[in-house]
C-alpha cells in the first residue's frame, strides 16, 4: 500500500508547467472533476461517513461504554443487531453498544488519519521546498538525510516509539505522521526547483523578502495541487497503519476505540457466531478507504489529464 | 541424630508398585500414541537452571525427572528419590536414590543434583530462579547469590552415588512440596561441561525424564520422543508428545476443531457454547491463581486510596458473579480470598461480604464513601493499570463500569508487559490488575505474599498479619491462622480479589490419563495414552 | 553505474550506524527490562543478570561493546528471553523462513499482479477490466489480520484442505496459506499500478506506430508495451518489500511459522535487546540492499536515466 510516486511526479511536472505557461490549472481541473463518476462517488462516501461520525452519537440509544447486562454474557443469542433493544449495529463481547463504538473508532481512525497525514504534509511540504528553495550545500545535506531516513524500517521504529513514550494518541499522530513525509518532501523539493527561478519569486527576492516568508507566501501556495492530491491519498495509509498498531495492541487506549480495534476483536470471534461484531466496522473502514482512494485519483486525474 | 521416616503418604506410595498406566476395561490402545498440545508461545529454555514459566515447565517435566513428582490429584510421589529420612530437627533431608539412567545410558548419580542446585545459585548461570532454592531454605543459597560465598558451600551434598544430602536454614514444613518443581531437577555434568550454552540443543540435551527431545523448531513446534532408558520406559504408553505453538487462541480452537491437536485453552465466554455443543471435550478445573486488583497505599501511592472505607467501598461494588459469569463464564470462581478456594487444608472465613446480597453491598459501598465524603457529585478519581490481554482488558472495562455509579471514575491505563511489571515494582501505581499462581499446594504460597518483606506490590504492612505467618510455620494446625490472616485482608483490603481461576480447556476425548484434580495442572506424558475411537 | 552503486553503499553504512545507536538508546530509555517478570527479582540475583548481560555499564559502553561485536565478530550477542540460545541462532532460524514465504509472496505478488493489470488493460472499460479492478481494489483495503484467520477457517476446519500453521522446508502445503495472506493486498496495489502504466504507455506515441506499422498486437504489447509500463512497478516494489518484511508478524502469529516478524515485536515487548537491535539491523540492512537493488533494475530498464 504505497503511492504510486511516479504519478505524483508526472503530476508534479504538469503543474508546473501550466504555472510557467501562466495557466491556471484550477478551473479546468474542478470541471474535469466533477464529470468523473468514481471521485464523485468516494466523495459522497467520504461526505456520508464524515456525518456518520459526526452526528451518528445523536442516534445511539446507548453509550459506547456503558454495558448492557440483560446482553452480557450471551451475546451470540441476545446481541445481534436489532432495533427494538436499540443495539442497531448488535453489541460487542461485553455487552456494549457496537453502533456507538463504530461511530466512536469512525472519529478517531478519521482523526489519525487526517491528523497524521495533516503532519506528514506539512513536514514534507515544509522540509522539501526549504532545501529546494535553499538549494547547494544545505539542499544536499537536507536530501541526503531523507536518503538515510527512507532506509530505516519505519514500521520498527514506530513500535519502538510506541513501546518507549507508551499508547497515547498524540504518540500515534506523530508516530504516523512523522514516517510519511519523505517522499513527499523530494516531490516538493523538484517542483520548489523548477518554481524558484521564476520572475514573481526574484522580484520578492529583489525587494528584500525573506526566504522564509517567501517560501511561505509564494512558493507553498504554489504546490498546493500536489500536496492536496497526496493528503488526500495519505489519509487511508494512515487510517491502515493504525489498524496495523492496533492489532498489534498498541493503539489508542480504552474505553477508545478505532476501526482497527474494532476489526481486530471481530477477526478473533468470527466464528463464534457474532460476525456482526468484525462486518460493521469492516463496512465503515473499507468503503471509507475506496472513498479516499477515489476521490485521490480524481483529483489527480484532473489536475493532470492524459489525452489520448 | 534420630533418624525419622518420611510422611505416612509416601510409605504408602512406595509400597504399591510404580505408577502405571493402563487402559480401562472396554478401551483399546490407539495405533500411533501421539498427544499433541497447544503453546500460546516459543518454549523460552529447555535449561531447568533457566526455565521461568508454566509452558517450559511443562516441556521440563517429560525431559527430566526430579526428586518427586506429582500423582494425580498433586500429592508428591517418589521419582528419582526412592525414600528420604529427616532429623529430628527438621533440618537435614537425607534422600536415597532409585537406580536409574540418563538418555545417554549413564547412571543418575547424587552429584548430578548436587551440580544442578549449585548451578542455580551460581552467580554466572544468571538463573531468574534461583530465589526458589531460597524459598526452599536451602542452607547458604542466599548468601552464594549475593557472592559472598563459594557455590560448593551450598547445603547439598552427595554421601555415596546414591545418598543426597540437603541441610536447611530453618524447618520448612513445606519443603517435600517443593521438589517437583523444574529448578531443582538434576543436569548431566558431563553433557553441560561439553557443550556449554549448547547443551539444550535437540542433539546434545540429555535428560533422565520419560521422553527425549526429538526436534525443537523455536515458535513452530517442540517434539519429545519416548526415552528407552527411563527407569520406568515399560510402563509409558505414549511415544510421542509434541507442543505446538499458535500465538493466537481463536486459531488455535480452530486448529482443534479440525483435528490439528488434541488440547487447548478455550478463549474467553466460549466455554458455555463449547461445554453444549461438545459436552465430552469441554473442561474446566480449578486453576491455582488468584486475580486481584491491588492498591497502592504506598508512599507513591494516591492519598484516596490510604482511606480504608475507599478501598472497601471499591472492593464492595466489584460485582465479581457477572464478571465470572457473563464475561469469563469458564467455571471461575468469584473470590473473597486471596487464597485459591482449592489450596489443600485452606477454609476460608465466614462471614464475609460474600454473604451480603449485591444491593446491600452496593448501599454500604454508597454509605462508606459517604463517610469518606465521595460520591457522585465529588468522585473518586483514579487510574486503573493493567497489561495488554483481552481478559485483562474486558475485566478492567467492566470493573470501571461497576464502580462508576458510586462515584468512582476510572481511567484505564494499559502498558504492556515490561512496563506494568516494571511499574508494579517501583510502586508507581494507583490500582493495578495482578495475579498469583501457586507455586506449591499450601496457603503460604498466596498469603506471604502480602507480609511486610513479601512481593506486596502496594506496600501494605500489618503486624499481626506478619506475625500469624511466621507462628504458621511450625504450627501444626494451621488452618485457623491462615483464616485470620485473610479476616485481616478482607477487613483492611490491600486488594479488591477478583475471581479464582480455572484451567479452562477443550481436550480430545481419546486422550486419557491428563490429571484434572491437580490444582497446578501438572501433567506428565508418561501418564498419558490415547485410546482408538 | 558502479560509482553510484559505490557511493550508495558508502551511504549504507553510516545509515545503519544511525539506526543501531536511535534503536540501541530508545530501547535502553524504555521503562523496564528484559527481567521485569510477575515476581521482582531479588536484587542480588538481578545484579547478577545484569553483570553477566553487561547491562550495568554505561550506555555508551554498551553500545561500543555491542558495535565491536557485531562488526569484529559479527556476534549479536546471546537473547535475554531466550537464554538457551544466541541471537545469530535465533536469526538463523527464524530468518530463512521468513525468507521463503516473503519471497514466494513477492513473487507472487508481482506476477499475478502485473498479469490482472495487463489484462485490464487490454481490455479497458471492458467487464474484464471492471472486474479486475474491483478485485484489486478489495483485496487492496482487507487487513491481512482479518484474511489470516478467515483462511485458516476456510482451508482447514471447513475443507481440510491445508495444515493450519507450522512450518516445513520440504512441504509446500505450509506455504500456501501465509503467502496468499501476505501477497494480496500487494498484488493488488501492483495490479493496479500496472494498469494505469499500461493505459498510459498504449495511448503513446510509439505504440501508435507499432500498430500502423501493421505489428501483430501481442507483440505490440509484448516487445513494446511491458517494459516501459513496468518502471512504476519496479519503483513500488522496494517499499513492497519493506512493508512485507513488517507484516510478516501478522503471518507467524496467526500461521505459528516461526519467522522473524514476530521475533521482533516480541523482543521490543519483551525488552529482548539484543534480538531487537540484531533483526533491526538485518532488516535495515536488507532495506538498503533492496532499495539499491531497484535503482539498479530501474536504471537498467530506463535507458533515460543516467547516474
Amino acid at each position: 500500500m504505497v503511492i504510486d510516486q511516479q504519478k505524483m511526479q508526472s503530476l508534479s511536472d504538469r503543474l508546473v508547467t501550466d504555472e510557467v505557461r501562466g495557466r491556471s490549472p484550477w478551473a479546468d481541473a474542478r470541471r474535469r472533476f466533477w464529470r468523473n463518476r468514481a471521485a464523485m462517488l468516494g466523495l459522497t462516501i467520504l461526505v456520508l461517513v464524515v456525518l456518520f461520525a459526526l452526528l451518528g452519537g445523536q442516534f445511539a440509544q446507548w453509550s459506547g461504554e456503558e454495558l448492557d447486562f440483560s446482553v452480557m454474557g450471551q451475546v451470540a443469542q441476545m446481541g445481534q443487531p436489532s432495533i427494538a433493544n436499540g443495539h442497531y449495529f448488535g453489541t460487542d463481547n461485553l455487552g456494549r453498544d457496537l453502533y456507538a463504538r463504530v461511530v466512536q473508532g469512525t472519529q478517531i481512525s478519521l482523526m489519525v488519519g487526517i491528523v497524521g497525514a495533516g503532519i506528514a504534509v506539512i513536514v514534507g511540504t515544509l522540509y522539501g521546498a526549504t532545501a529546494g528553495y535553499v538549494g547547494g550545500r544545505t539542499d544536499q545535506i537536507m536530501m541526503r538525510a531523507v536518503d538515510i531516513l527512507m532506509s530505516i524500517p519505519y514500521m520498527f521504529v514506530l513500535i519502538l516509539l510506541l513501546v518507549m513514550f507508551g499508547r497515547s494518541m498524540s504518540m500515534l499522530f506523530l508516530g504516523i505522521g512523522l514516517i510519511s513525509w519523505l517522499d513527499m518532501s523530494r516531490i516538493v523539493r523538484g517542483q520548489t526547483l523548477s518554481l524558484k527561478n521564476r520572475e514573481f519569486i526574484e522580484a520578492a527576492r529583489a525587494t528584500g523578502v525573506s526566504s522564509f516568508r517567501i517560501i511561505i507566501r509564494h512558493i507553498v501556495p504554489n504546490l498546493l495541487g500536489v500536496v492536496a492530491v497526496y493528503a488526500t491519498l495519505l489519509v487511508p495509509l494512515m487510517i491502515l497503519t493504525e489498524s496495523f498498531i492496533s492489532f498489534l495492541g498498541l493503539g489508542v487506549q480504552e474505553p477508545l476505540t478505532s476501526w482497527g480495534a474494532l476489526i481486530s476483536e471481530g477477526a478473533g470471534t468470527m466464528n463464534y457466531g457474532t460476525l456482526w461484531q468484525l462486518a460493521f466496522p469492516l463496512f465503515f473502514f473499507v468503503i471509507t478507504l475506496f472513498g479516499f482512494f477515489f476521490v485521490g485519483d480524481g483529483l489527480r486525474d484532473a489536475l493532470d489529464p492524459k489525452e489520448r | 541424630m534420630t533418624k525419622l521416616f518420611a510422611t505416612t503418604a509416601l510409605l504408602t506410595a512406595l509400597a504399591l508398585p510404580a505408577f502405571a498406566v493402563q487402559p480401562a476395561e472396554g478401551e483399546t490402545l490407539a495405533e500411533t500414541q501421539t498427544y499433541t498440545y497447544w503453546l500460546l508461545d516459543a518454549i523460552k529454555s529447555l535449561d531447568p537452571a533457566l526455565n521461568t514459566d508454566v509452558e517450559g515447565s511443562d516441556v521440563q517435566r517429560n525431559l527430566y525427572e526430579g526428586l518427586m513428582i506429582e500423582d494425580a490429584q498433586g500429592a508428591m510421589i517418589p521419582g528419582m528419590a526412592l525414600s528420604h529420612e529427616v532429623s529430628e530437627d527438621g533440618l537435614t533431608y537425607t534422600f536415597t536414590l532409585r537406580d536409574a539412567n540418563w538418555s545417554n545410558g549413564e547412571p543418575v548419580t547424587a552429584d548430578d543434583f548436587v551440580y544442578a542446585w549449585q548451578r542455580v545459585v551460581t552467580p554466572e548461570t544468571a538463573s531468574e530462579y534461583a530465589w526458589y532454592l531460597e524459598l526452599m531454605n536451602v542452607a547458604n543459597a542466599t548468601a552464594i547469590v549475593a557472592g559472598e560465598m563459594a557455590p560448593d558451600q551450598l547445603g547439598v551434598a552427595a554421601l555415596d552415588d546414591k545418598t543426597l544430602q540437603v541441610t536447611l536454614t530453618t524447618p520448612t514444613p513445606y519443603f517435600i512440596k517443593t521438589l517437583s518443581h523444574t529448578t531443582t531437577y538434576p543436569v548431566p555434568r558431563a553433557v553441560v561441561e561439553e557443550h556449554g550454552d549448547a547443551w539444550t540443543q535437540p542433539g546434545n540435551l540429555v535428560g533422565n525424564g520419560a521422553f527425549t527431545l526429538a526436534s525443537h523448531n523455536l515458535g513452530v513446534e517442540i517434539v519429545l520422543q519416548k526415552n528407552p532408558e527411563y527407569w520406568d520406559a515399560e510402563n509409558v504408553v505414549m511415544e510421542t508428545v509434541r507442543g505446538v505453538t499458535v500465538n493466537d487462541n481463536n486459531v488455535a480452537l480452530t486448529r482443534y476443531q479440525a483435528g490439528e491437536l488434541d488440547r487447548v485453552q478455550i478463549p474467553a465466554g466460549q466455554y458455555p457454547r463449547l461445554s453444549e455443543q461438545y459436552p465430552d471435550q469441554a473442561i474446566s478445573v480449578p486453576n491455582g491463581c488468584s486475580y486481584a486488583y491491588v492498591f497502592n497505599v504506598g508512599e507513591n501511592g494516591p492519598e484516596v486510596l490510604k482511606d480504608q472505607r475507599v478501598r472497601e467501598a471499591m472492593a464492595l461494588s466489584l460485582n465479581r458473579e457477572i464478571i465470572v459469569d457473563q464475561v469469563l463464564q469458564g467455571g471461575q470462581r468469584p473470590a473473597y480470598t486471596w487464597t485459591h478456594w482449592a489450596i489443600e487444608g485452606f477454609a476460608a472465613p465466614e462471614g464475609g461480604m460474600e454473604d451480603m446480597p449485591m444491593e446491600d453491598r452496593l448501599a454500604r459501598a454508597t454509605e462508606l464513601l459517604a463517610e469518606a465524603s465521595y460520591g457522585p457529585d465529588n468522585p473518586v478519581r483514579l487510574q486503573l493499570q493493567y497489561n495488554t490481554d483481552d481478559n485483562h482488558r474486558l475485566l478492567a472495562i467492566a470493573a470501571q463500569q461497576f464502580w462508576r455509579p458510586l462515584g468512582i471514575e476510572i481511567e484505564l491505563n494499559n502498558v504492556e508487559w515490561a512496563v506494568h511489571t516494571d511499574r508494579l515494582q517501583s510502586g508507581d501505581f494507583e490500582v493495578a490488575r495482578y495475579a498469583w499462581c501457586a507455586d506449591y499446594n499450601e496457603a503460604t504460597t498466596f498469603l506471604d505474599w502480602f507480609r511486610t518483606d513479601g512481593y506486596n506490590s502496594g506496600k501494605w504492612s500489618n503486624e499481626e498479619y506478619d506475625a500469624l505467618l511466621e507462628e504458621a510455620r511450625t504450627a501444626e494446625d494451621t488452618a485457623p491462622l491462615y483464616q485470620r490472616a485473610e479476616e485481616i485482608l478482607a477487613e483492611e483490603v490491600p486488594a479488591a480479589f477478583v475471581y479464582h481461576y480455572a484451567k479452562v480447556d477443550m481436550i480430545n476425548p481419546a486422550i486419557k490419563g491428563l490429571p484434572t484434580e491437580n490444582l497446578r495442572n501438572t501433567w506428565y506424558g508418561k501418564d498419558l495414552y490415547r485410546t482408538a475411537e | 553505474m558502479f560509482a553510484f552503486v559505490l557511493r550508495r553503499l558508502a551511504v549504507a553504512i553510516p545509515t545503519l550506524l544511525l539506526l543501531i545507536v536511535f534503536s540501541f538508546v530508545l530501547m535502553h530509555l524504555a521503562p523496564g527490562g528484559p527481567f521485569t517478570g510477575e515476581r521482582a527479582l531479588p536484587p542480588q540475583v538481578l545484579a547478577n543478570l545484569e553483570a553477566q548481560y553487561g547491562l550495568n555499564d554505561p550506555l555508551w559502553l554498551q553500545i561500543w561493546n555491542y558495535l565491536v561485536s557485531v562488526v569484529v565478530h559479527f556476534d549479536f550477542g546471546p537473547s535475554f528471553v531466550y537464554p538457551d540460545r544466541t541471537v545469530n541462532q535465533l536469526i538463523a532460524n527464524g530468518f530463512p523462513v521468513t525468507l521463503t514465504y516473503g519471497g514466494l509472496s513477492f513473487l507472487a505478488a508481482v506476477i499475478f499482479g502485473v498479469s490482472l493489470g495487463v489484462v485490464a488493460a487490454i481490455w479497458h472499460n471492458s467487464w474484464v477490466d471492471y472486474l479486475a479492478v474491483g478485485i484489486s481494489i478489495g483485496a487492496q483495503v482487507l487487513p491481512n489480520f482479518v484474511m489470516a484467520p478467515l483462511l485458516v477457517l476456510v482451508f482447514t476446519l471447513w475443507y481440510r484442505l491445508l495444515p493450519g500453521g507450522g512450518w516445513s522446508f520440504s512441504d509446500p502445503s505450509f506455504w500456501v496459506m501465509p503467502v496468499i495472506a501476505l501477497a494480496t493486498s500487494y498484488m493488488a496495489s501492483i495490479a493496479r499500478i500496472t494498469r494505469s502504466s499500461m493505459l498510459e504507455v498504449l495511448g503513446s506515441n510509439h505504440i501508435r506506430t507499432a500498430r500502423a506499422k501493421g505489428m501483430p498486437e501481442h507483440r505490440v504489447i509484448i516487445r513494446h508495451a511491458l517494459k516501459p509500463a513496468m518502471l512504476p512497478v519496479i519503483s513500488y516494489l522496494g517499499p513492497v518489500f519493506v512493508s512485507m518484511i513488517t507484516g510478516s508478524v501478522v503471518i507467524d502469529i496467526y500461521f505459528s511459522t516461526g519467522g522473524i516478524g514476530k521475533a521482533f515485536v516480541d523482543s521490543a515487548l519483551n525488552r529482548d535487546y539484543a534480538v531487537m537491535m540484531g533483526v533491526t539491523i538485518l532488516v535495515g540492512a536488507l532495506t538498503i540492499l533492496f532499495n539499491l537493488l531497484v535503482d539498479v533494475l530501474y536504471a537498467w530498464i530506463d535507458p533515460k536515466i543516467r547516474y
